[in-house]
């Protein structure tokens, strides 16, 4: 295990995430795509922000730099003042481990671990004995509401409920920040708002930073800030203060 | 490696029918295995035993001019049994026996044998030799072995005639009588050859007292090692020979193995190289939570190799009982190993040893888990965000 050098987790006004100049080329045949084209942007501590934009406007790239599995062809990301592009393997599997959440778009549970193993699965990973693992998955369940659910399989729940397992998973280690790409792709207009809610709430008793890529209507309008991208740009930076 | 033990074991149980197919294959192949190699141990040991109770016993003096494979040394290979093993012969802890060579004429036809004189008294082989004893006016009792029996057309209680030439090259024939036909697993003893006794044979080439072979009783080394005018052939330098065939057999047999594990392992790679294209968001997921590309491919590598953690299992569930009762009650080949021409039962008890168990689990361990590893380190360079959105093709 290796220890992050210059780095403060409480550090209030420091911001979670830092984007310069960003820009990211996909070699397609013989030439290349430009899918962000120098994007700045900057997210404290607690924002509840989303990435909005049509399809192939860069939301997902950008998200997916941010969670450091993918590495930025010009410019830097940030994330708790790491520079994406210069972690090693090792050290972006760290910083996914202990401070990212991931929510995708389908779940992407492991079908053949129950949901409390599910749950449990990023806790494995990191120092935490079996009863407080139990108690963390627990709670964390209870978050999301699915108790009742903890022995059941990915398979026999329904969509809404594999997204609240999913975001229970995001959310058991307390991460600083949690990444989420099309959450409610998949979920009807009920259950899109009850685990945006439930999103909502973890964001303001946890203070956990949220940043979406959306374009549904349902989740921008609970978002705090709505960052809109045309063609890898920032066309807009709307934040929502005092609401 | 405690989550990935426990992770690997989840997935395999969660992947249902598969991972049982592919499990008892290989479980298969533990067992069979094990019973191969189980049987040519038994067969070496067998062979062994059958030698020393038939021919070789705890080891042999032979005349240092005897050859085995050059009969027409025998004229020559014969001298006084020396005086210090006397002594022990009459305790009966050493037997010589006298060889030479003769003509049978077996229902008008002609045949070129060996004549061994041996004492009927003798026990130190189990050779009906007491037989030899029978009392029989105007013709010598002799014993034969089975396969010499069947090629010559005899039975017990046929009479035919013997010539031979003497010590002095005067020719002499008598009639001799099957007293006895003995079936052993040694074609040394049996093969183009008839035992009368040692004294008759002594007489009859003129030679008394003399021997061509002193053979002592297992287990009894009388002590001395270089006797004048004899070469002292040790237990192991005569079944050295059980061992070379054994080698060339086994090089035979290690065939199945490799078919059988190629079988086996083409099952566990098949798997693999399926999980891995088809779980890439799997993969990707678990890289998106922590992992690092290379703990994913050890995680799949301990997935793969489980196969064969179960296959033991599960081996051992019916095997142990198949390979115990198989040392009980031995494999009897379905064709005649009398014909083999080499020693070997028709019933073999397979011998296990630990040694031989661990050797073989380890060798299937190990495959498996290079056969795991091998298409598993694709994920190695696979791009993250491509495995999550399931396009890596
Ligand atoms: N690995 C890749 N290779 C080539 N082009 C890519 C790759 N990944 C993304 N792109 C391209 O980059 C552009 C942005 O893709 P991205 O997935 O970020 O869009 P998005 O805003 O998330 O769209 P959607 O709303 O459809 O998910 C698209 O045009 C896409 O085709
Ligand atoms: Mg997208």
């Amino acid at each position: 295990m290796f220890v992050f050098n210059h780095y403060n987790k409480n550090m209030e006004n420091s911001h979670v995430i830092k984007v310069e100049k960003l820009v990211k080329r996909f070699p397609i045949g013989k030439g290349e795509f430009t899918a962000l084209n120098g994007i700045d942007l900057q997210f404290s501590r607690g924002e509840f922000a989303g990435l909005v934009g049509p399809s192939g406007s860069g939301k997902t790239t950008l998200l997916n730099i941010v969670g450091s599995l993918d590495t930025p062809t010009e410019g830097e990301a940030f994330v708790l003042d790491h520079a994406v592009s210069r972690l090693s393997a090792k050290e972006s599997a760290w910083l996914r481990r202990k401070e990212l959440g991931f929510i995708f778009q389908s779940y992407n549970l492991l079908a053949v671990h129950t949901v409390f193993e599910n749950v449990e699965f990023p806790l494995l990973l990191l120092d935490y004995t079996a009863a407080e693992r139990k108690k963390m998955v627990m709670d964390a369940l209870e978050w999301v509401g699915i108790t009742d659910k903890a022995k059941s399989k990915p398979p026999q729940l329904s969509g809404g409920e594999c997204q609240r397992v999913a975001i229970a998973r995001a959310m058991v280690k307390k991460p600083s920040l949690v990444l989420a790409d099309e959450p409610t792709a998949n979920l009807d207009a009920a259950n899109s708002h009850n685990i945006l809610k439930t999103m909502e709430n973890l964001n303001r008793d946890l203070k956990t930073t949220f940043l979406f890529a959306t374009h549904d209507d349902k989740v921008i309008s609970y978002l705090k800030r709505k960052i809109y991208l045309i063609d890898g740009k920032v066309d807009k930076d709307e934040k929502i203060i005092n609401q | 490696m405690k989550i990935a033990i426990k992770l690997a074991y989840r997935n395999l149980i969660g992947a249902g029918l598969r991972t049982w197919l592919n499990v008892i294959v290989l479980s298969f192949s533990f067992v069979v295995i094990i019973w191969m190699r189980g049987i040519i141990n038994g067969w070496n040991r067998q062979a062994k035993d059958d030698m020393t109770a038939w021919e070789i016993g705890g080891g042999q003096y032979w005349h240092e001019k005897y050859d085995p494979f050059d009969p027409f040394t025998l004229s020559e290979s014969h001298a006084p049994v020396p005086e210090e093993l006397i002594p022990i012969i009459n305790r009966g802890e050493m037997e010589p026996y006298l060889i030479s060579q003769g003509t049978l004429y077996p229902r008008g036809r002609m045949q070129t044998i060996i004549v061994k004189g041996i004492n009927p008294k003798q026990d130190i082989f189990l050779l009906p030799s007491q037989k030899l004893d029978t009392l029989i006016t105007d013709a010598i009792p002799a014993v034969t072995g089975s396969i010499m029996a069947r090629n010559l057309n005899i039975t017990r209680g046929d009479r035919m005639m013997l010539q031979w030439r003497d010590a002095g090259g005067t020719f002499d024939a008598t009639d001799i009588v099957i007293t006895e036909i003995f079936s052993a697993n040694v074609p040394n003893v049996d093969q183009g050859q008839i035992y009368i006794s040692l004294e008759n044979l002594q007489k009859m080439m003129n030679l008394p007292g003399e021997a061509t072979i002193i053979t002592y009783r297992d287990g009894h080394s009388p002590g001395l090692t270089e006797l004048d005018g004899w070469n002292h052939k040790t237990k192991q330098e005569l079944t050295s020979s059980v061992d070379e065939l054994i080698k060339v057999k086994s090089v035979g047999t290690s065939v199945m193995y490799v078919i059988l594990l190629l079988l086996a392992m083409l099952g566990i790679f098949d798997t693999q190289v399926l999980s891995i294209f088809r779980r890439q968001k799997e993969i990707g997921t678990y890289i998106a939570l922590g992992y690092t590309r290379r703990q994913v491919v050890g995680l799949f590598t301990v997935e793969g190799t489980m196969n064969a953690v179960l296959a033991a299992i599960v081996g051992a569930f019916y095997g142990i009982p198949f390979l115990a009762l198989q040392a009980k009650t031995g494999w009897t080949m379905p064709m005649d190993t009398s014909d083999f021409g080499m020693a070997i039962a028709q019933t073999l008890y397979p011998a296990y040893s630990a040694g031989l168990v661990i050797m073989t689990v380890i060798v299937i361990m190990f495959t498996t888990m290079i056969v795991s590893y091998w298409p598993s380190r694709r994920i190695a360079r696979m791009n993250p965000t491509e495995a999550l959105r399931g396009k890596i093709q």
